[in-house]
């Protein structure tokens, strides 16, 4: 299969209404797209460690903030890392959180390393087997009005796998201080809920 | 001493994380915690989450936290092995988490496997910026539960709430 998707360019197709999610970034290329293409909004956090904790987080995102869409940007290695975090989703079955991977083969961060996903791995078959009832597979762009209205329309907890080149992701520098984006997060997040 | 049954402590540690506002109950399975995820399960104002790694409470715990709500972390000691890495979030965004761990490898246990890593428990927690409180006496857990929920719900402290084998009862396997 020839992969053609560029990391850098996808997200205001895939994703035009950031606004109206709340937003969970794993660590590396999905944090530096996110938060680019956000500019870092304020419905936003972005993990730069914890390898393996953005799907939990989101869902615990979107448990306790049940009136929310939730949505979480990762990577095949992040969340190959804690592949059972997809298994506690199918058995939560949140009905507002999304799940989208951009999968690029490898690690990114590191030098560009192959991933599993390189090999054998299919994570959107991973995801169906944890029991995911929405899954979705994106090799091109063809595909992204289908992808819209896949985030849309599918029943949740949805899993949606972006199959993008492996290449550099936004050349972006975000704040790292996460005690100072948590507040940012939290004030937004509960300003707006005070205010009804 | 006998007399302080598992249901009896049980039903201190969940009514006290319940009038707190602890509304998500994330655990991987243990002896030491069913009954508290029992009463968890059949209580109308919170809701149990069942993790494949304990790990993943931990930023379960952050997400509802950044939307305001309270969550806690329910696992036996060895899970605590699982959870060093994802801990850096907790002093690195100074988010408030609760853990409750039931010991292994403790005093009375007879399975060798347990002791390296419930030897390990209190050094790797503190290595990671988390605060132990350990319980050994029935007549601690009251002041024991009210410490960890304040230190970790007023304060915004990392703390674990430590049962030990000497609280629980060594295991007769």
């Amino acid at each position: 299969m020839d992969i053609t998707l560029d990391r850098r360019t996808i997200l205001p197709d895939l994703l035009p209404d950031p606004e109206k999610y709340l937003l969970v970034a794993g660590l590396a290329g999905s944090a530096r797209d996110l938060a680019a293409y956000t500019q870092e909004a304020e419905n936003l956090i972005t993990l730069g460690g914890a390898m393996g904790g953005a799907v939990p987080l989101a869902l615990g995102m979107a448990l306790s903030a049940p009136e929310e869409e939730v949505l979480v940007l990762t990577g095949d290695g992040e969340l190959i890392m804690n592949l059972g975090a997809l298994s506690t989703v199918a058995s939560v079955m949140p009905d507002n959180l999304s799940i989208v991977c951009l999968d690029n083969g490898g690690h990114g961060e590191t030098g560009g390393q192959p991933g599993h996903t390189s090999r054998r791995t299919d994570l959107a078959k991973v995801a169906e087997g944890c029991g995911i009832p929405s899954v979705m597979t994106v090799v091109a762009k063809e595909d992204f009005a289908a992808a819209r209205r896949f985030l849309e329309e599918a029943p949740a907890p949805r899993f949606l796998l972006v199959r993008v080149m492996a290449g550099p992701p936004t050349d972006y520098r975000r704040n790292w201080d996460l005690a100072e984006c948590r507040l940012r997060f939290r004030n937004a997040y509960l300003g707006k809920w005070q205010a009804g | 001493m006998t007399d302080y049954t598992k249901d009896q402590w049980s039903r201190l540690i969940f009514d006290k994380l319940a009038e707190a506002g602890v509304t998500l109950f994330s655990y991987v399975p243990d002896f030491g915690n069913s009954t508290i995820v029992e009463m968890a399960d059949a209580d109308n104002r919170t809701r149990t989450i069942l993790l494949s790694s304990e790990e993943e409470g931990v930023a379960l715990c952050v997400g509802a936290d950044l939307v305001g709500e309270k969550g806690v972390l329910l696992m036996q000691s060895s899970g605590v092995g699982n959870c060093p890495n994802m801990l850096s979030l907790v002093p690195g965004g100074r988010f408030p988490l609760l853990m409750v761990v039931t010991m292994r490898g403790d005093y009375g246990e007879q399975n060798p496997w347990q002791y390296p890593m419930g030897q390990a428990v209190e050094p790797v927690l503190q290595a990671m910026g988390i605060l132990t409180i350990r319980v050994d006496r029935h007549d601690e857990l009251d002041t024991a539960a009210t410490a960890a929920i304040s230190a970790a719900f007023k304060a915004g402290q990392g703390v674990a709430l430590i049962l030990s084998q000497k609280f629980l009862g060594a295991k007769g396997f």
